[in-house]
């Protein structure tokens, strides 16, 4: 069942709608669970869409074995995605900092209010984000560590590779997963892949993840593959790499390869006079799960995590 | 004056951003006013090139006091002023949600923080800025509500408004919010103006920080008598949404008088010019803000009016 749950009238012949498809058994009993999966906040992170078709293809194709309610919303900012536009267009704030809104506030913030009020009352929520255009992730959960006891044990069914509990910082108490597990909806947030890409894998591995979650909330009694366990860490096993010159950055490894600190791990070089600027090495010994994919970078870009690291 | 570069970014492929300080005077580290921190505060940015006009001549004639020393930055991201874009040119981050900065982070934390290691400690901090909606706003001296504010302090400035506002959680990154946390005395300045400079009202913003310097005897100027300023919270704006969405035409400006039951605004049909919705004034006062786009959405913040009656907390 499709629903549009938020219109907000645009100024020429045009509605910016939220909206939501609600898969749910043909009989209801009335004290069915509700899981909802939410991506598209930001326009250019398009891992969560093929996730949210692959979810439905199989829940519509094996719907005896659905028992509860699955709200899918492929897009909180449709227009930042028809546009590729990251923020919300003609309202310069990333709306993961706006929540939870404000009902006598500006467009974005009214939508993000509605959001919430939508999202509330559901089970579980799957907020699913594909990092940037810059950055590619290893498929991973980010969990705030004030709710790291509660969500822990949903975070481990989800089938991701990592959870990383970071510390709690004032900001993201205006992101969207935090207002949610304010007002007790837990939501787990996802990172996976590399803005503006879809990769395949990463969709279906997260989606095994989803079915295995709603297997142990009771939602889903279909079949379930076997998931993997989630290395879990904390801010203090997770090294930094930055830029440390303005310039091209080369790789000489990949994605989730293994380095020894000390190892290179590439090098930012210029176009212009064919030297390079500077030899990149590995700050410490583990393996890289966050690497750079936008090749230029200023001084103090992000150019690759290291897992495992030792404290910085 | 002195002029010194304050921090220096390297580019790739432009020029590097130098970050220019202007001192004035010498001694303990008095005041600080900050500019441009974002690619389209031209007029912010106007009125620190017109502060330190007149403060050359001050200084001149002696006129700062021995043992003060005022730091003005006029513009920190002209990297995006000069491609037309308000947030940082790669990655659209913004400055001011980047304080207390980190020597060893993302490029604009390191910008955020080369620029706060030279401008944290001064004893008053002063920001031009703009607000977070599009449109037009009277302008006001803001000050964050963190427990040690000086609503006296900022009466000073002699504007005829001083908002105290309770933080936000992303107030916790801005450079106003910092200041206090290192102990500085925060004021964040607001102009009706942002992308166009209009020298009548950055002159006014002159006016109202020289008379705030004088006051805290940091310079002797004869001030012109400034406003006795109205304390005013969030509680006491009253906002106006539209229904509708269109073309949007409206008839009041920021600081005008209205009384309830004025027209404030009509929404026009895009195709066929019908007005489809008018907007009143709920209440007598003063319009405190007002969209300036000439489309509206539906559901958007037109107005907010600063109830008559209501101030001073
Ligand atoms: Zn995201």
């Amino acid at each position: 069942m499709i629903e549009r749950v938020i219109e907000v009238g645009l100024p020429v012949d045009e509605k910016l709608v939220i909206v939501r498809n609600r898969l749910q058994p043909d009989e209801l009993r009335g004290d069915e669970r509700r899981i909802a999966i939410v991506t598209g906040t930001h326009g250019d992170e398009l891992e969560g869409q093929y996730v949210c078709y692959l979810l439905n293809d199989i829940i519509q194709k094996n719907k005896e074995h659905l028992h509860g309610i699955v709200d899918i919303y492929p897009a909180l900012n449709p227009m930042g995605i028809d546009s590729i536009t990251r923020g919300i267009p003609m309202f310069d704030m990333d709306m993961n900092r706006i929540f939870p809104g404000d009902e006598r506030g500006a467009t974005a913030e009214y939508v993000a209010a509605g959001i919430i009020k939508d999202l509330s009352g559901a089970d579980m929520c799957i907020d699913i984000h594909s990092s940037n255009i810059f950055l590619r992730e290893l498929p991973q959960i980010r969990i705030n560590e004030q709710s790291a006891l509660k969500l822990l044990p949903f975070a481990e069914l989800l089938n991701m590779d990592f959870i990383w509990v970071h510390s709690a910082a004032t900001v993201l108490e205006a992101t969207l997963a935090y207002s949610l597990n304010q007002i007790g909806v837990p939501t787990l947030v996802v990172e996976m892949g590399v803005g503006m890409r879809i990769d395949q894998h990463n969709g279906q591995q997260l989606v095994d993840g989803i079915l295995n979650l709603m297997q142990s909330m009771g939602i889903w009694t279909g079949p379930v593959p076997n998931v993997r366990c989630p290395i879990i860490s904390r801010d203090g096993h997770v090294g930094y790499i930055n830029a440390e010159k303005s310039g091209i950055f080369v790789s000489q490894v990949d994605h989730l390869d293994t380095v020894r600190q000390g190892d290179v791990v590439g090098a930012i070089v210029s176009p212009l006079t064919g030297e390079v600027l500077h030899q990149i090495q590995a700050p410490c010994s583990g393996m890289i799960f966050t690497l750079r994919e936008y090749p230029v970078v200023n001084e103090g870009s992000l150019i690759a995590r290291i897992l495992g690291g030792s404290v910085q | 004056m002195r002029e010194e570069i304050l921090y220096e970014l390297h580019s790739p492929y432009r020029e590097s951003l130098k970050v220019h300080g202007y001192y004035f005077g010498q001694g303990n580290k008095t005041a600080c006013i900050v500019g441009a921190l974002r690619g389209n505060e031209v007029q912010q940015m106007y009125v620190c090139a017109r502060l330190i006009e007149v403060l050359k001549k001050l200084e001149a004639e002696g006129a700062i006091v021995e043992g003060q020393e005022i730091l003005v930055i006029p513009s920190v991201n002209h990297a995006s002023m000069n491609i037309g874009k308000r947030f940082w040119p790669i990655d659209d981050t913004d400055i001011n949600r980047m304080f207390p900065g980190y020597h060893l982070g993302e490029t604009t934390q390191r910008i955020a923080s080369g620029l706060f290691e030279k401008i944290r400690g001064y004893q008053y901090g002063i920001q031009l800025t703009s607000f977070y909606m599009m449109g037009e706003i009277i302008p006001h001296v803001r000050i964050l509500d963190l427990g040690y504010h000086n609503i006296e302090l900022a009466k000073a400035f002699g504007m005829q408004y001083v908002m105290l506002r309770r933080p936000r959680p992303y107030d916790s990154t801005t450079l106003n919010y910092n200041w206090q946390v290192w102990e500085s005395n925060a004021f964040s300045l607001y102009t009706t103006h942002t992308d166009e400079f209009d020298t009548p009202e950055a002159m006014r913003m002159v006016d109202h920080i020289l008379g705030f310097l004088s006051h805290c005897g940091v310079i002797t100027y004869r001030k012109r008598p400034g406003y006795a300023s109205h304390v005013v919270t969030d509680k006491n704006l009253v906002t106006v949404q539209t229904a509708t969405s269109g073309l949007y035409r409206y008839f009041r400006n920021p600081g005008e008088v209205v009384h309830k039951g004025d027209l404030l605004a009509q929404v026009l049909d895009p195709f066929e010019a019908t007005v489809q919705e008018e907007l009143f004034a709920p209440v007598d006062g003063t319009v405190f803000f007002r969209q300036k786009s000439h489309l509206i959405n539906q559901n958007a913040v037109a107005f907010r009016l600063l109830e008559e009656s209501t101030g001073d907390m």
